[in-house]
């Protein structure tokens, strides 16, 4: 008894994880982290999700260092984890039971271009920005554009799916990536997708798309890009009210005009940007649309016209149309930090993403006002409204007592609503561990069962990213060391 | 959302012995022959629900393409199943494109819902009904193509479009059909045989004119840009390229061919030859297909890596 009593008084150097002599034999000691800084680092990304535990990280510079390392994992029955930039906002990068984390970021560079087959060839830890300024001189852009565009890695939006507001018309992520090489969960190398017209196989680059990590890694990825419009008109509305706002997209939308853009932001969001960027939003309106049209010449006039008229009629007490490129770089830079002015606002948030019918907007943005309300909590909304993807920011001071039970409790209603709107549970965030428990709302057990085969076609033994997407029961969430993770997982 | 006409496809379906899902047989050997005594079975028809205002449309997949595109014209709207006639059910298991791709968009990119029939027999949702949705795994990409062997499609929510004010062929003889793809902004197609070319631009009335003025700079043999009243005639096989492949086609192992300038298709009158799969990558497919059909009842005899012979 007593020399137990000692052994515990006594706290013991932790031990070496025994796996990081071979991830060392396989990287050199530069470019494995096994320090507690790093690890408690990685433990988070840009959620508000705690409980993380990150194994070594990894910074591979090649496919062949990333099998490499997949394949020691293996050997060590470890399980891991991809990472871009970490800007990810569902806790899809987070670590659960402390994996080999996978950084991707020093496999960053744009490999080819070529604008016969419109593709640019590049690693997944090229910034999404970097590869459109890098497109600019030779008129043409990578389509999706999140707002954290200047951080996220296309690795990261692949995974992901991820949209952003030019996706209204050009199509989220998915729609944009050809061919993807792809470490699966056993080392093995894969090539989905190809550039050519109908490659001859599943889709699985599809199925991959979205797969948040689970799926394996992505090494190479060929992006389709896109030829800069010829024209791009963008429109500043003004609203008494944000269901006039959101009315207002509903109808542009029924009148068959698809803008590049439609973004709303109410009041409150529009007051923090504008002390922030200065680009003179309105000050006054219950909620302004930012609309992008662009194109051709004539379509470009003729739909931005027709936007107005839209917009008058459903109550815009102002129109301003950007006169200048800078006057336009300058709105959008305020939509586009609109999550950073926030801080202005209150210390911590937790942003929701759901998408409802676009005709459901004016009736789920009420409820989610009044939800808000209901747990005392301040919301701000700003959104990509053209699809009908919204974004409440629900704010709060996570030392205050009780603060993030409530924005969980609110959280769970803004779902509620949208699903009983004809909605789904995500739009562009992703699942991660945020909504994995909420899946069940939108699918029955035979849906998810589905999604499951999918899951373990590409990864048998549950090695990649453990946790995520899938509710326990139906996933590898099931693996023992992860149950208990979830729970502490928020705050 | 129970729908009995899709609770009684999965009774048909059942669980047991093999089932094939017929359309209209305009892709009928695409994939390979159907193993016989395979049970026929048709899936169920109907548009469900049009939301012009959504830009969707709920239908059950033995509806005829050409029913669907009638219904959806008359609201101004339209989807990216190709115009050849067959079923949805049948377009989006094939997942061919139609010709004028690079303006109606991609039939991968069209499914938001589908709902099918597993080879247990249950009735399963995969995707969600609006224009933008990243919740769970996309099973909706995975059964674009799938040739119905991975589960039998009962109803769909597709992506719809405006359809543009205007919309115009126009043809050259001996003129560089990369060069118009090059010169013009977004086309609608871009076609070639060989000899003649053919461009389809769509838009509003003012666009489409400066682009045919824009057209006109691009040298031809002679007689410059004719207007006409539709694309050429397609011949009947279909190879797949790169788009920069498409520089250097070889007649005498294609026969008559129209290639889509820009997209990598080419519609040809020899058959392509059966093109070979990297084999992690058919381990990889194989795997899928035995978690959705472990008994291989679902369509046996089709394989997803043969085009049509
Ligand atoms: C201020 C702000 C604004 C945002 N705006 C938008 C927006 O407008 N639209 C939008 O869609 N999202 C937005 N996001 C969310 C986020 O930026 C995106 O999801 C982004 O794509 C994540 O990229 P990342 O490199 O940071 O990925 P991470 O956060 O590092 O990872 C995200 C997921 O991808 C996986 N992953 C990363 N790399 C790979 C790879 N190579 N192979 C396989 N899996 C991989 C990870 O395991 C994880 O599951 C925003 C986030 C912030 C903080």
């Amino acid at each position: 008894m007593a020399s137990r009593a000692t052994r515990r008084a006594r706290p013991q150097p932790a031990a070496p994880d025994p796996i990081v002599a071979a991830l060392v034999g396989v990287l050199g000691r530069d470019r494995v982290r096994d320090d507690a800084a790093e690890r408690s680092l990685l433990a988070h990304d840009a959620s508000v999700f705690s409980g993380g535990a990150a194994g070594p990280v990894c910074f591979p510079t090649s496919t062949e260092e990333v099998q490499a390392v997949v394949r020691t994992a293996v050997a060590h029955g470890r399980a891991v984890v991809p990472r871009g930039a970490g800007t990810g906002l569902a806790g899809g990068a987070i670590p659960l039971g402390r994996p080999v984390v996978v950084v991707t970021t020093k496999m960053n560079r744009i490999l080819d271009v070529d604008l016969d087959d419109r593709v640019a060839w590049v690693e997944p830890g090229v910034v999404n920005l970097d590869l459109t300024t890098y497109l600019r001189p030779l008129g043409y852009h990578f389509a999706p554009d999140p707002s954290s565009q200047q951080a996220c890695t296309i690795g990261g939006n692949v995974a992901n799916n991820s949209g952003g507001p030019h996706c209204l018309a050009y199509g989220v992520t998915g729609q944009h990536v050809l061919a993807l090489d792809v470490v699966l969960p056993d080392g093995e190398l894969v090539r989905l997708g190809g550039l050519d017209a109908e490659p001859p196989a599943y889709d699985l680059r599809g199925a991959f798309i979205g797969g948040e990590g689970t799926l394996g890694i992505a090494t190479l990825i060929a992006v389709r890009i896109t030829k800069n419009p010829l024209r791009v008109r963008t429109l500043l509305l003004a609203f008494d009210t944000i269901e006039d706002a959101a009315t207002t997209v509903g109808s542009v939308i029924a009148a068959g005009i698809v803008p590049a853009a439609m973004e709303v932001m109410d009041r409150r969001i529009t007051a923090a940007v504008e002390s922030f960027v200065h680009a003179g939003y309105p000050l006054d309106a219950g909620a302004v649309l930012l609309v992008e049209v662009d194109g051709p010449e004539e379509g470009t006039a003729v739909d931005a016209e027709r936007v107005v008229e839209i917009g008058r009629a459903n109550g815009a007490t102002t129109v301003r149309v950007a006169a200048t490129e800078e006057e336009r770089a300058l709105l959008w830079k305020g939509r586009k930090t609109a999550f950073g002015a926030v801080a202005k606002i209150a210390p911590s948030y937790y942003l929701q993403d759901t998408v409802v019918p676009r005709s459901a907007l004016p009736g789920v943005l009420q409820s989610v006002y009044e939800i808000a309300e209901r747990h005392d909590l301040m919301v701000v909304n700003v959104f990509h409204a053209g699809d009908g993807n919204l974004h409440p920011l629900l704010l709060f001071d996570s030392r205050e007592h009780g603060a993030i039970e409530r924005v969980h409790a609110a959280g769970r209603e803004i779902v509620e609503v949208s699903l009983a709107a004809g909605g789904v549970l995500s739009g562009e965030h992703g699942i991660g561990v945020e909504k994995r428990d909420y899946m069940p709302l939108q699918f029955s057990d035979v849906d998810l069962d589905h999604q499951n085969r999918l899951r373990r076609a590409f990864d048998p033994a549950c090695r990649a990213n453990p946790g995520k997407v899938l509710p326990s029961g139906h996933s590898c969430a099931d693996i023992q060391a992860l149950e208990r993770v979830p729970a502490g997982l928020w705050g | 959302m129970a729908d009995d006409a899709l609770e009684a496809f999965a009774t048909e379906v059942g669980a047991r012995g093999p089932v094939a899902v017929e359309g209209a047989r305009t892709r009928w050997s695409t994939g390979g022959e159907l193993e016989p005594g395979a049970r026929l079975l048709r899936a169920p028809e109907g548009i469900v629900e049009h939301r012009p205002e959504e830009m969707t449309v709920r239908v059950r997949a033995g509806t005829p393409v050409d029913e669907l595109h009638c219904e959806l014209a008359a609201f101004g709207q339209r989807t990216a199943l190709p115009r050849r006639g067959g079923t949805v059910g049948g377009a989006l298991a094939v997942g061919e494109d139609d010709v004028c791709a690079l303006g109606r968009g991609r039939v991968r990119d069209a499914l938001l819902q589908v709902r099918y029939v597993s080879a247990e027999g249950a009735v399963v949702t995969g995707g969600g009904p609006t224009v933008k949705n990243v919740t769970g795994y996309d099973l909706c990409r995975l059964f674009v193509g799938s040739l119905g062997t991975l589960g039998l499609i009962g109803e769909v929510i597709l992506r719809t479009n405006p359809v543009p004010p205007v919309s115009r062929w126009l043809r050259a003889d001996g003129t560089d059909p990369f060069a118009a793809l090059d010169v013009l902004f977004r086309p609608s197609a871009v076609l070639f045989d060989g000899r003649a070319t053919w461009v389809h631009l769509e838009g509003h009335a003012a666009d489409v004119e400066a682009e045919r003025r824009t057209l006109s700079a691009v040298p031809t043999a002679g007689g410059g840009w004719t207007e006409c009243e539709d694309g050429p005639v397609l011949p009947p096989h279909r190879w797949s390229f790169r788009p920069s492949e498409l520089r250097q086609l070889d007649g005498a192992v294609l026969g008559a061919y129209v290639a889509s300038v820009g997209v990598g298709t080419v519609f040809a009158s020899h058959s392509p030859p059966p093109r070979p799969q990297a084999p992690a990558l058919r381990a990889l497919a194989e795997r899928v297909k035995h978690a959705f059909d472990p008994g291989g009842r679902l369509n046996p005899g089709r394989h997803v890596a043969l085009l049509a012979p």
